[in-house]
């Protein structure tokens, strides 16, 4: 077909996404080729028809001015919180700095920062746990697994062997945390689940300026969890080991992936 | 719609949100496909935007930001846990193209000119399919923006955009079909007439 490679990227073209020398040949092209113009005729009038028919839905008058009403109030109250939290930040630092307890307040800082993700975690374990479908991808191989995250995620980890150990690898499933896209991964040890998750370690900085507070680069469980963590970091990435199983075995599940990282 | 340091002022979250509103109700409800649900992604969307305006990073994109938090909101609630679990393994592979066709969709369509059949399709479209063509077609995001909002790499908006679209073409061909033969039956379509396009 003489007009193939022209009609496997005419979308692309027609999106306006290939370069603007390219964009130029194709105009020459469309032009000159009865074939390639009426097939770019037929896909604009769908790109048309998608348009008219995906503006299908308006919110109800009702339902906007509640929204409206609750946004102005809302970002209001946020901009006048955000002036008193500058207001008292200000004395706290001062009274801070004359008293020298400004450190024990970053502490503290730091250990809520902690305490609000390790808690997220543990959300995100129990939740998936109670799902009647908690992998997206079943497969004991983790040759099976890894791949499945490719283009679903923005970033690329290593899974261990886990031959003559005593953990095995049930699947994975896409998840979020603080609106971060990341990797879970179940695995079984001795009739006990443990998640691993693995987040980009930068996307950590948003939550964790809007505590005030960074996450300790080596986190340790906190101890109001009904369960057992590590966490680490580790080229660029944020690993998070929790579960029911013990302390040990989080810890052997938590080296290899130190190993195989 | 970048936002540089200089406009990021105290007001400026209701300014840049407000406007968005139609588009994220629109886009909630083909997501959840449900009145309710898409009234409370919406108002679960800029209650978490709000919450975390003061660490939107200066310069980026907040349309992708936005719809970014709407999407995420949406695949931890009950409904997008759901579909999401029932969507097949999306392998972001091509598969070989069509043959090409006299009578296309996209012709009989014109023809037809029938947004319910549009509408119809795109709601038995996966979600993941349904997402990518809205973001593309009815919202006009470029491929960075929407890899943003996706947090895929543009080779996937790509790949998973030609999928789309033909999925789509698929699900119209044997309504739109039978539409123009019932049509012609009835002798109110000149034979022929989308072969000039």
């Amino acid at each position: 077909m003489v007009c193939e490679s022209w009609k496997e990227k005419l979308d692309t073209y027609l999106d306006g996404e290939v370069p603007e020398q390219e964009m130029r040949t194709f105009d020459a092209h469309v032009r000159s080729c009865s074939s390639c113009a009426a097939d770019a005729l037929a896909r604009v009038q769908m790109k048309r028809a998608i348009q008219v028919a995906g503006k299908r839905f308006t919110p109800s008058a009702e339902f906007r001015k509640r929204m409206q009403q609750r946004v102005a109030s809302k970002s209001k109250r946020a901009f006048r919180m955000e002036w008193m939290l500058a207001a008292v930040a200000a004395v706290v630092l001062v009274a801070a700095a004359l008293t020298s307890t400004y450190v024990g307040r970053r502490a503290d800082g730091d250990l809520a920062a902690r305490d609000h993700v390790f808690s997220e975690i543990a959300d995100l374990h129990v939740e998936t746990l109670a799902s009647s479908s908690p992998v997206d991808v079943v497969s004991t191989d983790r040759h099976t697994v890894k791949p499945w995250f490719q283009g679903r995620i923005p970033f690329a980890f290593n899974l261990p062997e886990l031959q003559n150990t005593e953990f095995s690898l049930l699947g994975g499933r896409m998840t979020y945390l603080d609106q971060a896209p990341g990797a879970h991964l179940i695995y079984d040890a001795r009739k006990h689940h443990i998640s691993v998750f693995v987040f980009q370690e930068r996307a950590f900085s948003s939550l964790s300026n809007s505590l005030n507070s960074k996450l300790p680069a080596n986190a340790a469980s906190p101890t109001k969890l009904p369960f057992n963590t590590e966490s680490w970091s580790q080229n660029g990435l944020r690993y998070f080991v929790i579960g029911d199983a013990s302390p040990a075995d989080i810890d052997s599940l938590a080296k290899l992936f130190k190993a195989a990282a | 719609m970048d936002v540089s340091g200089a406009d990021l002022k105290p007001d400026s979250f209701e300014e840049l949100a407000v406007p968005l509103f139609d588009q994220l109700y629109n886009f909630a409800r083909w997501l959840t496909q449900n009145r309710e649900e898409a009234e409370d992604l919406v108002q679960e969307t800029y209650t978490k935007a709000l919450r975390g305006f003061s660490s939107f990073q200066i310069g980026t994109n907040f349309r992708a930001w936005m719809y970014r938090i709407l999407r995420n909101t949406f695949l931890t609630s009950r409904t997008g846990l759901k579909v999401t679990m029932t969507v097949p393994l999306d392998t972001d592979e091509d598969g070989p193209e069509l043959a090409i066709e006299r009578d296309t969709p996209e012709t009989l369509l014109f023809e037809r000119s029938n947004r319910e059949l549009i509408e119809g399709a795109m709601d038995d479209l996966p979600v993941h399919f349904r997402e990518i063509l809205l973001l593309c077609e009815v919202e006009e995001m470029s491929y960075q923006e929407i890899a943003e909002t996706l947090s895929v790499p543009i080779g996937t908006v790509m790949s998973r955009l030609s999928r789309a679209r033909r999925s789509l073409r698929d699900r119209l061909r044997p309504p739109l079909q039978e539409s123009v033969t019932a049509m012609n039956a009835k002798g109110t379509v000149t034979k022929g007439t989308n072969h000039g396009l």
